[in-house]
């Protein structure tokens, strides 16, 4: 922090680029029940009182259910029933009987119920997260506080948290939410790639911004990761300037993504649902790059039919015609355990049997998805490429492509995430159609850094020049192959590293469709032999700052603008 | 008091889905019906919490109780209900 208290400067890493001024609005922490309640005298009475607040709890759920997207809203309706369990209010009621005071007898009793969750396990023991989120809007209420989370935002606001799980972010839309800042997270972090989707400016890493009081106006550069508290009115002004020369560097061209001499270079979207697929396919990109398969899956205790699958993918290809859809084979194990494939708990998840190593493993799972993908590609005929995620060795990729050709799929590729599959692209080309570079866990790998730990940023900026090392390596394979190389991790988002990705000779861009404009951009105004300096120079740097410096120094300076 | 036995036939036993439907068609009886493990305490039929929390596994018995004017078509409706594979459906 520096500078007098009531005009501060925060500095963080920017995750989604723009600009916005607005009131402060804190997303609090949950309250505890305290320690020195006073015992209940009046049980009949307490026990009318908190069923009352659970009602009200079951009822402000459901309102943002009603609003909430088709993923979230089941978590928050489940919630509201908790709500009105019979069972959890005759367990308030007993405490409140043993003389327990309100919070604490509401405390007692959710525990109880979570401690029999815990001892069986599995999915049961992962609702104990729902049910503690009811126990903290409920003693919230009891006490007379805000319910805890993302408030209702009643004119736009600046949101400001510790971190934000993905039920908190499921409803907020870029009318109210003007800006998010998190002193947490990283750039991979569930906020950043949500606030990047919804083009909403968003800082995480900024320690200290909690402290800031409720309702101060702040000033936010999702690009340059900087946050003024107070700001002058010179400063808004600056920041309103900047807003405008970006819609202005933005507003031009719809068309395919190229360099100014006209070098190609495919800028498509990542995408997750059928939902994602509808709305990406109205905006000028040229395909998907990236359809993660994953929400299929999630969530479900058996493995979905081939019927459901095959009509969710039609959905997917229809909507894009014949612009290509890239389709990845589930991804699931690390982070994203599938209940009805889940080989047990693991030491490091993120080493572990995940990606193609589990659909090795459960081969009926990788069958049904392949035969449900050859389905809706024969009942459409669209450009479809299907590949595999954490592909590390040519037996790997060989086994893939055969099982994917014979069932006249017409194009197979692999994920390189994994640094082997960089360095040894050559032998893996030779098997497969393409490849594309999945940045994230490629730089996760590279730099032997867990992606979900905000406080290893540092080691995780994509401008590390190790990371460009690696992905050259790999694109040396692409071209000796003569097979094309995409990008479809975070960096393919940022308008300067599409440059140097474009440099090293990457073919294609995917990334949240709202990011596109900007690349086109930086795209159009410098030609493919200045992309390939400003490649080299980057991997010329020692750090990831001195290869963005570097970069910026180089480029028109409407780049500027763009980040 | 009527009382049925009936064996859990949900291939995944009674949580999640067939729980939750469970839950639903106890609540729709008006009556204030439990459920109860081999040799456990009776627990609310109209409480997914406790139902789930009771984890009766696919083959495990339950034994179904209920006081009241139609009680003893409440519970045949139920013990139709556990003897399907809900999770299958």
């Amino acid at each position: 922090m520096t500078g007098d208290v009531l005009h501060t400067t925060f500095h963080g890493i920017g995750v989604s680029a723009g600009t916005a001024v607005g009131p402060l609005v804190l997303v609090t922490p949950a309250p505890k029940a305290p320690t020195d309640e006073a015992p209940t005298t009046d049980a009949a009475a307490a026990a009318d009182v908190v069923r009352g607040v659970l009602e009200d709890v079951a009822v402000g759920l459901e309102a943002r259910a009603a609003k909430a997207s088709e993923h979230a809203r089941p978590i928050l309706e489940a919630g509201a029933m908790m709500a009105r369990d019979p069972g959890l209010a005759l367990g308030i009621e007993n405490q409140l009987k043993a003389g327990k005071g309100p919070t604490t007898a509401v405390t007692a009793a959710v525990e109880e119920i979570c401690v029999m969750f815990e001892a069986l396990g599995g999915y049961m023991a992962e609702r104990v997260t729902d049910l503690r989120d009811v126990r903290d809007r409920a003693v919230a209420r009891l006490l007379g506080k805000p319910e805890p989370g993302v408030p209702t935002l009643t004119e736009p606001s600046i949101l400001a948290a510790q971190d934000l799980a993905p039920a908190e972010t499921a409803t907020l839309t870029s009318e109210t939410c003007l800006g998010i800042i998190t002193e947490a997270g990283g750039p991979t972090s569930h906020t950043a790639i949500l606030a990047s989707q919804l083009g909403i400016p968003a800082v995480v890493q900024a320690i200290g911004i909690m402290a800031v009081p409720f309702g101060t106006l702040v000033a936010i550069d999702g690009g340059v990761g900087e946050i003024t508290v107070n700001p002058t009115a010179e400063e808004s002004e600056l920041l309103a300037e900047r807003k405008k020369r970006r819609a202005a560097a933005l507003a031009g061209g719809t068309g395919n993504g190229a360099t100014k001499d006209g070098y190609p270079v495919a800028l498509l979207a990542n995408i997750g649902t059928a939902e994602d697929a509808r709305k990406a396919a109205k905006q000028p990109v040229e395909g998907v790059g990236l359809f993660r398969t994953e929400f299929l899956f999630l969530d479900r205790d058996t493995m979905p039919t081939v019927a459901e699958q095959t009509a969710t993918y039609t959905e997917v290809f229809e909507a894009f015609g014949t612009r290509r859809i890239v389709v990845r084979t589930l991804d699931a194990g690390a982070d994203k355990p599938l209940k009805f494939a889940d080989l047990g708990p693991e030491e490091n998840p993120a080493l572990g049997r995940r990606g193609i190593r589990l659909g090795m493993i459960r081969t009926d799972v990788l069958d049904t998805q392949l035969e449900a993908l050859a389905a809706a590609y024969k009942a459409t005929g669209a450009d479809v490429r299907v590949m595999a995620p954490m592909i590390a060795t040519q037996a790997e990729a060989t086994w893939f492509a055969e099982k994917v050709r014979a069932l006249g799929l017409p194009k197979v590729g692999v994920m390189i995430e994994v640094p082997a599959a960089a360095i040894r692209s050559r032998g893996i080309l030779y098997h497969v159609d393409f490849a594309s570079l999945g940045t994230n866990d490629l730089q996760q790998y590279t730099m032997a850094a867990d992606r979900m730990q905000g406080e290893l940023a540092n080691l995780l900026n994509p401008w590390e020049p190790a990371l460009l090392d690696v992905v050259a390596l790999a694109c040396e394979g692409g071209q000796a192959m003569g097979k094309p190389i995409g990008v479809c991790g975070e960096a393919a988002g940022d308008p300067g590293l599409a440059l140097v990705l474009a440099g090293l000779g990457v073919s294609s861009l995917s990334m949240a469709p709202g990011k596109v404009p900007a690349v086109r951009t930086a795209l159009g105004l410098h030609t493919q032999s200045q992309c390939q300096q400003m490649a080299a120079a980057a991997r010329a740097a020692t750090t990831a700052a001195e290869a963005k410096a570097a970069v910026l120094k180089m480029a028109d300076p409407v780049l500027a603008d763009l980040v | 008091m009527a009382t049925r036995q009936v064996s859990i036939a949900s291939s995944v036993g009674l949580h999640a889905r067939p729980a939750s439907l469970f839950v639903q068609a106890a609540t729709a009886t008006g009556l204030p019906v439990t459920i109860a493990k081999e040799g456990g305490n009776p627990v609310d039929a109209r409480s997914i919490l406790m139902v789930m929390a009771l984890g009766a596994k696919n083959g495990e018995t339950v034994t179904l109780s209920a006081d009241g004017e139609g009680a003893d078509e409440a519970l045949d409706s139920l013990v139709a209900l556990l003897s399907r594979d809900l999770d299958a459906e």
